[in-house]
């Protein structure tokens, strides 16, 4: 081939993307202090969600009416609910929903945004306008209004939440992603491509893709926590995941409510975890869109 | 200005389209459908009965017609009845969203009184501990589930101080002071968690905006500090601030759901979760329909705000 690496007609202004992700990980805990905290507090929460049947002392649903209510004591350190159900088993059993939640329903939504994105962006023209225009309508609904509605729809349950909030944010995240591959597009070396005859999705898997990948991380990361915050939402409308599995959301739901008037300690917790979550994983998120993209300063 | 106006206008249309039809099709997906609902409710299974009622619906036609039908019918105001309480869904829903709508308005002014001036402060004195304490206050706000901090302003000042925030709704005509005292705690909440946003994007404006050549000539003049801020720097740092506020009026009205559940506040989210549970269909479709129709026309407004607040902008 005459033109050998395309990428090397321009090798100042595309620094590489895709690093090995231990430097990313060196680079995070030295220049990015408040986002190493957020990863590593995330990771903690991760473990708790994987080896939640380990560490939970007791089972989520186990009645154990002698001890309703407790406050949080040595034995039942969260205190225990209406059912005598020990509270520290059931979050550590709600992060586990809350990280499945979190992560399917990202990573379809990333999906979703690429394939939106990519094929709305690389095309532009009339296409690209018709997309768009449909991408203001769906976004012209609050994603609330829009979940409460759909969940009405298809009823709840754990994987219509996860297909339904994929789809929520990934038609959002598409705007973000055609933003990235509209400016990609125009580089040297995508013109150059096209000029050797690489076929379109030969470039967008070759070319435009691995140069939004940054774009896509950042977008991954952040999507978790918004993911992991409209489910607690749904759930506390009592349109979530039903009954009895423990979801953070609905450890805080109406019913709920009306015993925490007896067990203050049972408003705590659930909701505590919900913010530190999806704080940890905002500011990695941040931390890691500096250090990837300083074009990107600002994005939500 | 009147010929962009008209233009903006005519670039909403094929999105006010998509978004009645993402309405209508939510509307013909819902589950056991319409017919099976009525013949339920008035006890008839007829086989011929059932072709009847479809007929008096339109629904034997074929999907677009019905489409053109429904849309003709919600561009005159008919978004049908409420299943439950017969009345037209537009009667319903004139009751309930000025109630939403105060809600909002409050939670949006004390997002804007709180989040523009510690901006402003946080871009004068970057890097300061205070700068440092709001950004990290604000990206915290972005973390906490309003419906969590409602929980709590109901629960622990009860549980305290035997005090519980005010649940009685009152209009604001017949007792305004009982209306303000149930609506202000949730709409400092709302207000608070939409100022986060806010205060991060002002703070970033202001810095762009004070390091402008014009902010030098302003304070070479001899202007004083604040004359500098007030009206050469805040004025143009505020213009992507108000792009940030028609962007938020979607979470607003989403937050405002869970407000009124928590406060129980008869508004436009209460009455889409009551009609949800109640599988009230035309309701649930119509709160749809407005909700969607007001962000776009916010986000309108939103636009044409600019040539106030920006010469540069002159509309073309």
């Amino acid at each position: 081939m005459a033109v050998a690496a395309p990428r090397s007609l321009e090798p100042a202004i595309e620094a590489p993307a895709r690093g090995p992700l231990a430097e990313l990980t060196v680079r995070l805990f030295r220049e990015k202090k408040l986002g190493a905290a957020g990863g590593v507090i995330f990771l903690v929460f991760l473990a708790c969600a994987v080896f939640a049947d380990v560490l939970a002392p007791h089972g989520a649903n186990e009645v154990d009416l002698v001890h309703r209510f407790t406050p949080p004591s040595w034995e039942f350190p969260l205190g225990t609910d209406r059912l005598g159900r020990d509270m520290l088993s059931r979050i550590l059993l709600g992060a586990r929903i809350s990280m499945i939640v979190g992560f399917v329903g990202a990573g379809l939504a990333t999906a979703i945004s690429i394939l939106i994105g990519v094929v709305s962006g690389y095309l532009g023209g009339r296409i690209d306008m018709l997309t768009q225009r449909a991408v203001d309508a769906w976004m012209a609904f609050p994603d609330l209004v829009m979940l409460i509605v759909v969940v009405a729809v298809v009823g709840p349950g754990m994987p219509q939440i996860i297909v339904i909030l994929g789809l929520l944010y990934g038609i959002a995240g598409s705007r973000i992603v055609r933003g990235a591959v509209v400016a990609v597009r125009e580089h040297l070396y995508v013109h150059a491509a096209q000029s050797m005859g690489a076929g379109t999705p030969r470039i967008l898997w070759r070319h435009i893709l691995p140069n939004v990948m940054p774009v896509i991380l950042v977008l991954f990361t952040t999507r978790i926590g918004a993911v992991i915050l409209s489910e607690a939402g749904l759930s506390f409308l009592g349109l979530g995941i039903p009954p009895p599995a423990p979801t953070w959301g609905s450890m805080l739901s109406g019913s709920a409510r009306t015993y925490m008037y007896i067990g203050p300690w049972l408003a705590l917790a659930p909701g505590l975890c919900i913010t530190l979550v999806v704080y940890s994983v905002n500011v990695l998120g941040d931390a890691l869109r500096d250090l990837l993209d300083p074009r990107m300063r600002g994005l939500r | 200005m009147r010929a962009y106006l008209l233009r903006r206008l005519l670039f909403l249309l094929p999105t006010l389209l998509f978004a009645s039809i993402i309405v209508f099709v939510t509307v013909r997906l819902v589950p056991g459908d319409v017919v099976d609902l009525m013949m339920a409710q008035n006890d008839i299974s007829a086989v011929r009965d059932r072709a009847r009622i479809e007929a008096a619906l339109g629904l034997d036609h074929p999907l677009h017609v019905q489409y053109f039908r429904w849309a003709g019918a919600a561009l005159r105001g008919d978004l049908g009845r409420s299943l439950w309480r017969n009345t037209p869904v537009v009667d319903v829903l004139a009751e309930r969203l000025p109630i939403t709508f105060e809600l909002g308005v409050l939670a949006l002014a004390i997002a804007l009184s709180v989040a523009i001036p510690i901006g402003v402060y946080s871009a004068l004195r970057q890097d300061s501990w205070g700068d440092y304490v709001t950004r990290s206050f604000s990206i915290l706000m972005l973390a906490v589930p309003g419906f969590w901090l409602g929980t709590l302003v109901m629960v622990f000042p009860s549980v305290w101080w035997r005090w519980a925030p005010e649940l009685e709704y009152a209009r604001f005509l017949d007792a305004p002071l009982q209306n303000l005292r149930q609506m202000i705690v949730p709409a400092i909440i709302l207000g608070l968690s939409l100022s986060a946003v806010t205060m991060r994007m002002t703070r970033t404006m202001m810095l762009e905006v004070l390091r402008q050549d014009y902010i030098r000539t302003a304070r070479a003049k001899g202007l004083s500090e604040q004359i500098v801020v007030a009206r050469h720097a805040l004025r143009n740092g505020l213009i992507p601030v108000v792009t940030l506020v028609g962007l938020q009026a979607p979470l607003l009205i989403g937050g405002a759901v869970i407000m009124e559940q928590i406060f129980v506040i008869p508004g436009m989210g209460q009455l889409l979760l009551d009609a949800v549970s109640q599988r009230d269909y035309p309701v649930v479709s119509g709160v749809f329909l407005v909700v969607g129709t007001s962000v776009l026309l916010i986000n309108l407004l939103v636009d044409l705000s600019y040539g106030f607040l920006d010469p540069n902008v002159r509309y073309r």
